[in-house]
């Protein structure tokens, strides 16, 4: 390991990093506008000047140097200070000086810079150049005035993204980053293009004059929009959300999320459950609590326990999952589940989550998608593919839907027949696999949700057994799952208990008269029309399918306001917490269920949060392990069996369109138009 | 200061481009430089092979390029947008590169740039001004198409348009009686054995 001395102190440093990576370690903060951790290094700011020795005798830009055994670095030198104040003048030379009314102002890299190592004045007379604005598609608010040309977007879009449409055009006082075609950038990602500009050049078009940052309250929370549970922060002013903003986690996330994370929160706002209701006739009434409370009293006292079903939604928190699994046991029902797609899931915990964990994408040599199209079920995760790809050296490939994933991938066919032949061996990419030495087996919901969903299981099972996927260093079998609640459930056992019913047996029995109430738990993903005649209790967030179908409905929380915890795909449980409180009479769902339990006469056994949260552990000790992604228990599962010629279809039709929240939110509806605009141009 | 912009919205685009087997087989020659898979080397000598052709660079013919060189189109712009050697709008048959730069406008430039200017219709000439062509020597100099014209004035400046006017092709090189840069009239040192 080099040794160097910077500003003085010797400090020994991994090989191979930069010298202003070396800074950093020596806790010694580097100005900087083009670098950043995860891009490309380009160099082109000139900002992060240091003096090195040995070498030429000018200050040197530390973001691209590598550091050498026995260098000597300088910091805070006269030269290098007036270095910076340099590099400073010229990039306000063409900046407009319009912080005031500047979306940035508060949390611009500029402001602060100009600020700590800028000179207190400008010598530059002359008019600034003035830059047309770009059309980035509806999230993305272009100022091209304010930019200083650090190109972070183009190498985002380039490498992280994987959509090679912005670049710099031009040269000189005439270079200009845009896509040179006005189009809207065909990402899943371009919020994060807001989060790396350093400067107001891309702000958030939603957001745009809302809100000053230091105005806003933050919370740290996780997101349940799809099933990778990215960490967030929450930004609220008063009861509202008013941005949501990625929080660094290397293990799940990195520091990007995707769009429908980020801005589908104004979906918060419309269409909210905000009083109980009660159906009289054809209409549902607005009620108290003690009134709805009432009518399910009234309905479920004395009914007999395999009469009443549960569905628990996609975006339920571990909790209310728990209280509602209690209270249907209380009252003598087997009739529970948490899989409204119908994905036969239910074995071992190694069967159901994505077992190397996101990481393991990293370390991964050979990618088999099964019946999935991660762009669209996670895009966070399929950019971590992506990044996996761009380091070199693996080979993917997919049965399933033929999509763009922002990678090359190699379509080996479109159903469960190509899967069989691969675990035969008849196939290429058998070999492939065969000769990694950490072949990931991705499968998608699109594989297992359907009627053979259970035989598909079992030959991925058979193809990861039979690679020697699954030994004592590695797990390569992965569920990519889509929705936030599902593992949760799944460890708490939301499954059909003996002679019980899973959905699709719910809904036969409630044309069959055979159920007579169902407890729908956020759940709006079923065919609400099969619901027959059964008393269906709603309790949820949004006025969706299920509370459209209801005969008393319960206003329940959203994920920002209630404290919740959530498990994510790769199986790590996850706290969110409560950035504002739910609207009007809606109450955080555990305590919902807990009161109801209390008027059933079934009191549930937990008065506080932290009661309900030793009772998760209690039933199963993942919860106990916050954060962590432990390996999971292996054993037997799936059913072997026949299988249709019918092809993989993705879970997700819609990105930006898959929960009760995002169907209320414009923004995403936008969206959609401007990507199915986009595509017709195609 | 106007705006500046990389894609005037009032350039006439073109809806199709597609090189002629000439043209293909000297991209070919080109891209046949590079080891394979470095293709995207050749999109300099690719574009200019394009501008030949068409006389100019329309988007059509860069989205081809980029097409040939499997490259994202905006790489190719950002190519194209970087060299002013390249035409990103219509031009005349001839185009009239008048060096202005000091030595140039000091041996009289204005009045060659006022015969140009004179001269330029848009189909047959059109004008561009452009800093140092590296002809000093000759000043002042004016690049047409692929060939300089040196030593011009206004009148030979003139009788140069004439002729091109007449579909004939001047001499390139000086317009006085001067062999490269060598002294006007003959040699003036080094005439002995």
């Amino acid at each position: 390991m080099p040794k160097v001395k910077i500003d003085g102190v010797e400090l020994e440093v991994p090989a191979g990093i930069t010298v202003l990576q070396a800074c950093e370690l020596a806790g010694l903060e580097i100005p900087r506008f083009c670098y950043h951790d995860r891009l490309s290094i380009a160099g082109n700011c000139r900002m992060c000047l240091v003096e090195v020795k040995p070498g030429p005798p000018k200050p040197q830009a530390s973001c691209a140097l590598p550091v050498a055994d026995k260098q000597e670095i300088f910091t805070q030198t006269p030269t290098v200070q007036k270095a910076r104040k340099g590099v400073m003048e010229f990039l306000l030379i063409n900046h407009p000086l319009d912080c005031p009314i500047c979306d940035q102002g508060g949390e611009c890299d500029l402001q602060d810079q100009a600020m700590a190592y800028g000179f207190d004045r400008s010598r530059y007379h002359e008019n600034k150049r003035a830059v047309p604005d770009k059309e980035l598609g509806p999230l993305v608010k272009t100022s091209m005035n304010r930019c200083i040309h650090c190109t972070r977007c183009i190498r985002f879009a380039t490498e992280v993204a994987g959509v090679e449409q912005l670049g710099a055009t031009g040269r000189g006082e005439s270079m200009e980053v845009t896509t040179y075609v006005e189009q809207a950038l065909a990402t899943e990602l371009s919020g994060n293009l807001v989060d790396l500009c350093p400067v107001g050049a891309l702000t958030s078009k939603p957001y745009a004059f809302e809100a000053r940052s230091w105005e806003l309250t933050k919370t740290e929370s996780v997101d349940v929009l799809d099933a990778l549970g990215s960490n967030i922060r929450i930004d609220t002013r008063g009861a509202q959300v008013m941005r949501v903003l990625p929080r660094l986690n290397d293990d799940v996330n990195e520091e990007w999320i995707s769009d429908k994370t980020r801005h589908a929160i104004d979906g918060l706002r419309h269409q909210r459950l905000d009083r109980p209701y009660v159906r009289k006739g054809n209409k549902l009434v607005e009620a108290t609590w003690d009134e709805a409370f009432g009518a399910i009293a009234a309905k479920l006292n004395g009914m007999e326990g395999s009469k009443i079903a549960a569905i628990a939604g996609d975006q339920c928190d571990a909790e209310s999952m728990i209280a509602l699994k209690d209270l249907l046991t209380a009252l003598g029902s087997p009739n529970i589940d948490c899989r409204q797609d119908g994905a036969k899931l239910d074995g071992p915990r190694g069967s159901y989550i994505f077992n190397p964990g996101v990481r393991g994408i990293d370390q991964a040599d050979a990618i088999l998608l099964v019946g999935t199209n991660p762009r669209a079920e996670s895009p966070v995760l399929n950019a971590r593919i992506r990044k996996r790809y761009v380091h070199g050296n693996v080979a993917i490939a997919s049965i399933g839907p033929a999509e763009d994933l922002t990678y090359p991938v190699v379509r080996l066919g479109a159903g469960p027949a190509t899967l069989r032949d691969l675990v035969d061996g008849k196939l290429d990419f058998a070999q492939k696999l065969q000769g990694a030495k950490h072949p990931l087996i991705i499968v998608g919901m699109g594989a297992l949700s359907r009627e053979d969903g259970a035989a598909v299981l079992a030959m991925a099972r058979e193809l990861a057994e039979k690679l020697n996927a699954v030994r004592e260093d590695w797990n390569g079998f992965a569920v990519l799952h889509t929705a936030a609640a599902r593992v949760g459930g799944l460890d708490l056992g939301l499954v059909p208990g003996e002679g019980g019913r899973d959905v699709a047996g719910i809904l036969e029995g409630c044309q069959k008269k055979e159920i007579e109430a169902v407890f729908l738990l956020a759940a709006d993903e079923i065919d609400t029309t099969k619901l027959g005649k059964a008393f269906v209790i709603y309790q949820g967030h949004h006025g969706d399918a299920g509370a459209h179908r209801a005969d008393v409905i319960l206003p329940g929380a959203a994920y920002t306001e209630k404290p919740g915890i959530y498990v994510n795909t790769e199986g790590r449980v996850q706290v969110g917490r409560r950035a504002g409180y739910p609207p009007g009479d809606a109450r955080e769902d555990w305590a919902i269920l807990r009161a109801l339990s209390e008027r059933l006469g079934k009191t549930l056994p937990y008065d506080t949060l932290h009661q309900v949260r030793s009772r998760l552990v209690a039933v199963n000790k993942v919860f106990a392990a916050i954060d962590q992604q432990a390996p999971a228990a292996w054993g037997p599962f799936g059913k072997a069996g026949a299988t249709t010629d019918v092809p993989f279809k993705s879970a997700v039709a819609n990105f930006y369109m898959t929960c009760p929240i995002s169907r209320a939110s414009k923004i995403m509806a936008d969206c959609m138009a401007s990507r199915s605009h986009l595509m017709a141009a195609e | 200061m106007a705006m500046i912009t990389a894609d005037p919205k009032d350039v006439p685009q073109v809806a199709h481009f597609s090189f002629t087997p000439e043209y293909m087989a000297k991209v070919e020659e080109q891209i046949a430089h590079y080891p394979p898979g470095r293709q995207a080397s050749a999109v300099i000598a690719v574009l200019d092979l394009a501008q030949r052709q068409h006389g100019w660079l329309p988007r059509a013919a860069m989205n081809e390029v980029a097409r040939i060189l499997d490259m994202a189109p905006i790489r190719v712009y950002e190519v194209a947008t970087f060299y002013t050697m390249f035409q990103l709008r219509p031009k005349g048959k001839y185009l009239l590169q008048v060096c202005t730069t000091t030595p140039c406008w000091l041996r009289g430039s204005d009045a060659v740039m006022k015969a140009c200017q004179h001269a330029a219709d848009g189909e047959l000439f059109s004008v561009q001004e452009v800093e140092c062509l590296g002809g000093c020597v000759n000043a002042p100099v004016v690049q047409i198409n692929d060939d300089f014209y040196e030593d011009l004035d206004e009148a030979s400046m003139n009788k140069v348009l004439d002729a091109f006017r007449r579909g004939e092709t001047p001499k390139p090189g000086p317009q006085v009686d001067r062999q490269t840069s060598a002294p006007e009239g003959g040699l003036t040192t080094l005439k002995g054995e």
